[in-house]
């Protein structure tokens, strides 16, 4: 427990003098972008990994809190800052609703309503042109020119999303997550409401996804349907960052993010512009190989099976002299 | 007042009645046998009375209030608890978290209900077990948890689905003592039984069904000599008297 504790205290330094380090804003928007992605990550572990709803469709809260930050600006003329916590709210409204429909239905059935709901959210916002702009888009004014205001806000919502998280699992919700995960009539038969329970954690990963969203909104200051209701950018994403880093695992999302964003980025930019041109296309191929190589040698992550990876760089330091 | 009382259970699925007007009470502190040979809708009866099957017609009254219609985890937390002819443990949770998961039906402090699962686990003699996953128990120690759970959930009826099937010899001897315990401390038992060793030693009375139908009831040596019981289990060419 202690070294756990020390190696949790030297991450946090770093990441907090990180920015004044590195004072490249390129290396700062990684990160920035990353953090988030640790938010929507942890967010859809929440229901995926320890409920064991599984979600296809996160996007709808991404999106939702998003389009609540923008919407505040372009119809309220109010800050989108206050989307932060607005974003989490109608996300959570939206939650409901989808848990309503499709928490009648189990695991892989459940999986395919929440991929359909993603869907028919994008079609709606790109018609609702009086809302939402349509395929306009919405574009709002920076705050700040500075990217370190960012980096502090989207740290500081990865922390308490974290914290958040591992309070929850330590709790008697905890346990119900997980016993519903593992087996439903079981938990039901033990006095759990399952339908409540699957709800609660429904609504915390909708919560948090929509402030991810809110924040996204704010820091790039642009968005439309495409790119927030994205089924591969956001929808697929979640899932990659949670299957890479390790599904119920506190940190696993967190590992997942960087990896992820660290994968995405560097054959997006062809190796930060070392390789050939054509490279930069191949990053999608190169996402659906580190997902099939993650499934078959590390079924529990990155952070789910270090040990694994420990024994095996351990053996191979021993084998070769 | 009974504790239990089933009144003209009816379960069909489709044109099949599972279960067909039976009938019985269970008294507050005895132990309760339910017979039948296999598919005569023993643990029909129990998926009726926690809502798992929604029932066709009768009704199921706990202390005088009826049941009927009530969620699955609300029937539990009114004090019936049940165990699971397949067992079902939380597979990739500790046992002890599995009983912990349990003891929240009660309580809501995470340091009590691991204080009250660590009690359960001692008394069905799981503490040394407590560790591992629940999947990596052998039958006997699923069973023994299946029976954990269930009294973590404090209830005052507990219904047991065949929990010693399966068992070898000495763990069958446990388990019989294990129930005998469950019952001094004040829980009434719905123990659904095959192996005859266990269910005529420890039951009060036993009612026997047989395609869905009540067929005797009585203590436990008049329904092993009850013919139609007889007839049920060997075929008409051994019951007595012919």
């Amino acid at each position: 427990m202690k070294t756990r504790h020390v190696v949790l205290v030297i991450f946090g330094i770093l990441f907090l003098v990180f920015p004044l380090v590195v004072p490249s804003d390129y290396y700062q928007h990684l990160v920035i972008i990353a953090l988030m992605w640790v938010v929507i990550g942890a967010s859809w572990n929440l229901l995926a990994g320890y409920t064991g709803q599984v979600s296809f469709g996160h996007a709808i809260f991404f999106g939702t809190g998003a389009y609540t930050a923008g919407i505040l600006v372009t119809k309220l003329g109010i800050s989108a800052w206050w989307g932060m916590a607005f974003g989490g709210i109608v996300s959570m409204a939206i939650g409901l609703f989808v848990g309503w429909i499709c928490f009648r239905l189990r695991g892989p059935y459940f999986a395919l309503a929440t991929l359909a709901g993603g869907e028919i959210i994008r079609l709606v916002a790109t018609n609702w042109e009086s809302l939402t702009e349509g395929m306009v888009g919405i574009l709002i004014i920076q705050t700040f020119r500075s990217k370190l205001p960012y980096y502090y806000i989207a740290l500081a919502l990865a922390a308490l999303c974290i914290f958040v998280i591992d309070r929850v699992m330590k709790s008697k919700w905890g346990y119900y997550f997980v016993s519903i995960r593992e087996d439903q009539d079981a938990a039901e038969s033990l006095g759990i409401d399952t339908a409540l329970y699957k709800n609660i954690s429904l609504l915390i990963s909708a919560f948090f996804t929509g402030m991810a969203g809110a924040f996204y909104m704010n820091y790039m200051a642009f968005i439309d349907p495409e790119v927030v209701y994205s089924l591969h950018y956001i929808s697929i994403m979640a899932i990659l960052v949670g299957i890479v880093g390790g599904v119920a695992t506190i940190l696993g999302p967190a590992v997942g993010a960087f990896v992820m964003v660290g994968v995405q980025e560097t054959f997006r930019s062809a190796f930060f512009g070392l390789a050939p041109k054509w490279i930069s296309q191949s990053h999608a191929l190169v996402f659906g190989l580190l997902v099939i190589f993650v499934i078959m040698f590390l079924a529990n992550g990155i952070v789910g099976d270090w040990g694994k990876i420990r024994r095996y760089v351990f053996r191979m330091k021993t084998t070769t002299p | 007042m009974a504790l239990l009382e089933i009144k003209s259970l009816v379960k069909a699925f489709g044109g099949l009645k599972a279960v067909n007007e039976v009938s019985f009470q269970v008294e507050k502190g005895e132990i309760f046998g339910l017979i039948g040979p296999n598919g005569s809708g023993k643990t029909t009866i129990f998926n009726c009375i926690n809502n798992f099957y929604p029932i066709t017609s009768g009704d199921i009254f706990l202390k005088g209030y009826s049941i009927k219609g009530l969620k699955t985890h609300k029937i539990c937390h009114l004090g019936i608890g049940r165990t699971f002819q397949v067992v079902k443990p939380l597979s990739r949770m500790t046992v002890m978290d599995n009983v912990t998961a349990s003891v929240f039906c009660r309580v809501n402090s995470i340091k009590e209900a691991r204080d009250r699962a660590y009690q359960i686990l001692d008394y069905c003699n799981l503490l040394s077990e407590k560790d591992k996953l629940a999947k990596s128990l052998p039958i006997g120690g699923r069973k023994r948890l299946e029976i954990a759970r269930a009294l973590a959930t404090k209830p005052e009826l507990l219904l047991l689905d065949e929990t010693a099937a399966g068992l070898n010899p000495s763990e069958l001897d446990e388990a019989i003592d294990l129930i005998r315990r469950i019952r001094e401390d004040g829980i009434t038992i719905l123990i659904v039984e095959h192996i005859m060793k266990v269910i005529m030693t420890i039951s009060d009375r036993i009612h026997a069904i047989n395609f869905g139908q009540t067929i005797a009831q009585g203590t436990p040596e008049e329904v092993a000599n009850n013919q139609a019981v007889i007839e049920a289990y060997l075929g008409e060419d051994y019951a007595p008297g012919q």
